[in-house]
């Protein structure tokens, strides 16, 4: 079935069974492999994207469910890497082995809308739902709350 | 094997925007920083400059560039291969570039790179001589080259940030890197001693940080290929078991699917990386493969290992604790006798057990491997590139000159990526010689952790008499581990590492283990078998110290007499953490002291228990004794992400045994610590100094589960003498 819809600013009309996980669609149709899978379940948070500005786990939204909306994936957050929290997470040295970090930047970017200067405990509510096995939590502590000063200087 | 073909087509790929990452070199500088460069696919990464030796060349621009052979899961060795060798050849870090080394070159001739897998917190500890070797001999080599030029003897020519430089004589490096590579020297030099570095020591920003924050680095599930096929498989949820018939008539007439392959386990071959019986489906998409693989019923035969279970484990470990085991230390007197003719109010006996974990790499198990009749070329998450090549050749019986690896970035690996854990390289190689098609297999989460190579559980019984004036005068302790097959060790891990070998001064002590077989294979798993131990034995002599009268830390500082790495960690933990045992109730501190991978790491915990047993870790400081460093900034972060892997396990983990198989095998039910449960990690370093070099990524996490257990003694009165931590009822007693 031919979906369209709009993702990173360009629209898209996509050959794919209307069920599936819009996760395989941006990874192996279009290939934005920036977007990872981790667990399939929505537990884990790698597969984090935003839909028409909400953040949604990309494994556990069918295709067909953004037919005509405006899908955003780490590649797409900004031109050149220069998102506060893009900048913020280079100064802080966040990632380890990085697999998570797409996941986890979109949530944080997702927090920063709705929150430009958020508490500890706001980011412990927004990023619960983002693993990170390498353990960068304290980094992402940081980086979020210096993201929040780059986007206010 | 069999194999039932349908049409294959070409997948219709649609394109409509650039390859986020395709290759290039990303001119990204870290602000305020001395500052190299990565590429997002480093193993594309072209050199047209001269190869001093296999290590690094140099352009004429004088970009510099180091060939990795390691692999980067995240602990930072792209970043410390490329400073040491920048160290010795004395170039500015911003003309570095990092590359991935080719590894076929490596497995087919000759071996150049000395060790390429990267495991064991063994990189700088063990492989800086070499390294460092390489990057002395290219510098000594140029000055050679620059020498003959100019008529001066070598020691003479003075090699500094790309410049040679003798009287009026100079030059760029890149002006005789061709001819320092037809320098033979009579003599390789020496490395620098530390304390003579300009680069090394300083807090150098990892050059893998920027292809990491913009989706660009490429990972081996990353790989997409023109023409690609997918696999998703089902292997025989009892390791081992066989696969008695399958109906997969279900999948009939779907889209998409292109073929299912049977795998089938060979007599006598039961290693880490064979095969084992199962299914994959073969699909134009891995979602299509994977929603068709679940139609599929199955009838398997397990025998008796489908009846195992965490109970029948616990059992055996219980009947096994009462029969005598190897010993694996014994010194002075009878430990044994004495402590059983001693008064019973001076001696203290505890049982203790950690489950099985699994690594859980973020990254699930997968490769892509892509068959021709001219090449092979895999893409594969191993902690040993080179691996991946011996494999397929074995598999395939194909020559391993033939077969090239794309060195990728590993998404987190933990030991359990160790050349070839699992048969997934095995199953992709398959199918895409069968299909003449790129493969892609990928395992689901619950594959991943069914079917990973877990860590070993351990029962573990201790008993200790105390003298006059508290101190243990023997000590007896009994470990039971279930290990695949009954293997001795895996890694340093045994069953009573960190136990046995505890360099508590007990003057008569006896440790025996009883290495039970297992039929859950098992492998090594970040801080192998410490991490395990160190909960046990650490509380263990906290039961010892209080028993007798003794603060905790001083007891540790009396029974380490004489060994200055071990007083040198505990004199800085009391200065930095401000341990006490005099909080009030609901709150406590406890340390946990561990010596893995040659370093010796403390840490002191702060928990506060409130009174419905909800249990807050505050704050974890931990000090690390390695000797040396050469990156404090990398040191810190893996000393915190060793602390949080540790916690995660001992606190939230353990994998639950049932018929044989795991039944918590995804993130819902194997729990793992989340941002709003890590503590504030605060690290210090206490180095020695003094000749020998201990690890990094690992022993941040050993001394973590015996310090918040001692602390949640402290809190409620409660002695946690298993994990998860939270499966126990923490309200103060």
């Amino acid at each position: 079935m031919l979906l369209t819809f709009t993702v990173n600013g360009t629209a898209h009309e996509v050959d794919a069974d209307p069920e599936t996980p819009l996760l395989w669609v941006l990874r192996e149709k279009l290939r934005l492999t920036g977007t990872k899978f981790g667990c399939g379940i929505a537990e884990c948070g790698a597969c984090s994207v935003h839909v028409d500005g909400q953040l949604v786990k990309s494994c556990s939204v069918n295709v067909a469910a953004v037919v005509g909306r405006e899908v955003t994936t780490i590649e797409g957050l900004s031109p050149n890497s220069m998102h506060a929290l893009q900048r913020a997470w280079i100064e802080e040295s966040v990632p380890q082995c990085g697999y998570c970090q797409s996941g986890q930047i979109m949530a944080a970017a997702s927090l920063l809308e709705r929150s430009p200067n958020p508490s500890d405990s706001e980011i412990d509510a927004a990023m619960s739902g983002n693993l990170c096995r390498c353990g960068t939590y304290g980094q992402i502590r940081r980086a979020i709350h210096r993201a929040a000063e780059i986007s206010q200087a | 094997m069999t194999i039932m073909d349908k049409n294959i087509s070409r997948r219709a790929v649609i394109r409509t925007m650039a390859l986020a990452g395709g290759g290039m070199i990303l001119g990204f500088k870290v602000p305020n920083a001395m500052a190299s460069v990565v590429a997002p696919k480093p193993w594309t990464t072209p050199t047209d400059g001269a190869e001093i030796n296999a290590w690094l060349t140099i352009d004429a621009d004088g970009t510099v560039t180091i060939r990795v052979p390691h692999t980067e899961q995240g602990q930072g060795a792209l970043t410390a291969v490329s400073s040491m060798i920048a160290e010795e050849l004395d170039v500015p870090w911003q003309s570095v570039r990092a590359v991935f080394a080719d590894m076929n070159r490596h497995v087919n001739q000759g071996e150049e790179y000395v060790v390429t897998t990267t495991h064991g917190s063994q990189l700088i500890r063990q492989q800086h001589p070499h390294i460092m070797q390489a990057g002395a001999s290219a510098r000594e080599r140029l000055k050679e080259a620059a020498a003959r030029a100019w008529g001066v003897e070598r020691s003479a020519v003075v090699a500094q940030q790309g410049e040679l430089k003798t009287g009026d004589n100079s030059a760029s490096y890149a002006a005789f890197a061709n001819a320092a590579a037809e320098v033979t020297l009579d003599e390789e030099p020496a490395i620098k001693a530390y304390g003579d570095w300009w680069l090394l020591g300083k807090e150098l920003p990892r050059l893998d940080v920027p292809v990491k924050v913009n989706g660009s680095a490429a990972f081996a599930i990353d790989t997409e290929l023109d023409g690609m096929v997918y696999a998703a498989v089902r292997n025989t949820p009892v390791p081992w078991g066989r696969l008695v018939s399958y109906d997969a008539s279900a999948t009939d007439g779907r889209p998409g699917i292109l073929g299912i392959v049977e795998f089938r386990a060979e007599d006598g071959k039961r290693g880490p990386n064979h095969l084992q019986d199962g299914i994959a489906v073969v699909a134009d998409s891995w979602y299509r493969a994977k929603v068709a693989l679940d139609l599929i019923t199955f009838e398997w035969d397990f025998g008796a290992e489908g009846e195992i279970s965490d109970a029948t484990q616990r059992a055996e470990a219980e009947r096994l604790w009462d029969v005598p085991g190897e010993v694996s230390n014994e010194a002075g007197g009878d430990a044994v006798g004495m402590i059983a003719a001693a008064d019973p109010a001076r001696v203290v006996t505890s049982e203790y057990h950690r489950p099985y974990e699994t690594h859980a790499r973020m990254e699930p198990i997968n490769a892509t491997v892509h068959v021709t009749d001219a090449r092979i070329d895999v893409w594969s998450p191993t902690q040993d590139q080179s691996a991946p090549i011996r494999i397929i050749a074995d598999q395939l019986g194909r020559d391993t000159r033939d077969i090239y690896v794309n060195t990728v970035f590993l998404g987190g690996a933990f030991g359990g990526n160790g050349g070839g854990n699992t048969a997934v390289t095995r199953q992709a190689a398959i199918i895409s010689d069968r299909f003449r098609h790129p493969a892609k297999v990928i395992w689901t989460r619950e594959e991943d952790i069914n079917h990973d190579k877990q860590r070993p559980p351990h029962y573990t019984r201790l008993s200790a008499a105390l003298g006059d004036d508290g101190l243990p005068t023997a000590m007896f302790s009994r470990a039971v581990w279930f290990p695949f097959e009954g293997a001795d060790r895996h890694g340093p891990a045994t069953a009573d590492v960190a136990i046995g070998d505890s360099p508590y001064l007990f003057p008569n002590r006896r440790h025996e283990k009883h290495n039970y077989n297992g039929h859950i294979p098992t492998a090594t798993h970040r801080g192998p078998g410490v991490n395990q131990n160190a909960f046990i034995i650490e509380q263990f002599v906290d039961e010892l110290a209080l028993k007798g009268g003794w603060d905790p830390l001083e007891w540790r500082l009396k029974m380490t007499e004489g060994n200055e790495p071990w007083q040198r960690v505990l004199t800085t933990l009391r200065e930095v953490s401000g341990f006490t045992t005099e909080l009030p109730q609901g709150q406590g501190m406890g340390i946990g002291v561990a010596e893995d991978h040659g370093s010796v790491c403390g840490a002191c915990a702060t928990v506060s228990v409130g009174r419905r047993g909800d249990l807050v870790v505050e704050k974890i400081v931990v000090v690390q004794n390695s000797g040396y460093l050469i990156n404090p900034l990398n040191a810190r972060e893996q000393l915190t992400g060793a602390v949080c892997w540790e916690l995660s396990h001992a606190l939230y983990g353990g994998l639950r045994l049932q018929d044989g198989r795991f039944v918590n095998t995804n993130f819902d039910s194997y729990n793992l610590m989340r941002i709003h449960q890590a503590p504030e990690v605060d690290v210090h370093f206490a180095l020695s100094q003094d000749g020998w070099w201990g690890g990094m990524g690992e022993p941040g996490g050993p001394p973590c589960p015996a310090a918040v257990a001692n602390a949640i003694y402290f809190a409620t009165g409660k002695r946690i003498r298993s994990t998860p931590m939270l499966q126990h009822d923490l309200t103060p007693a």
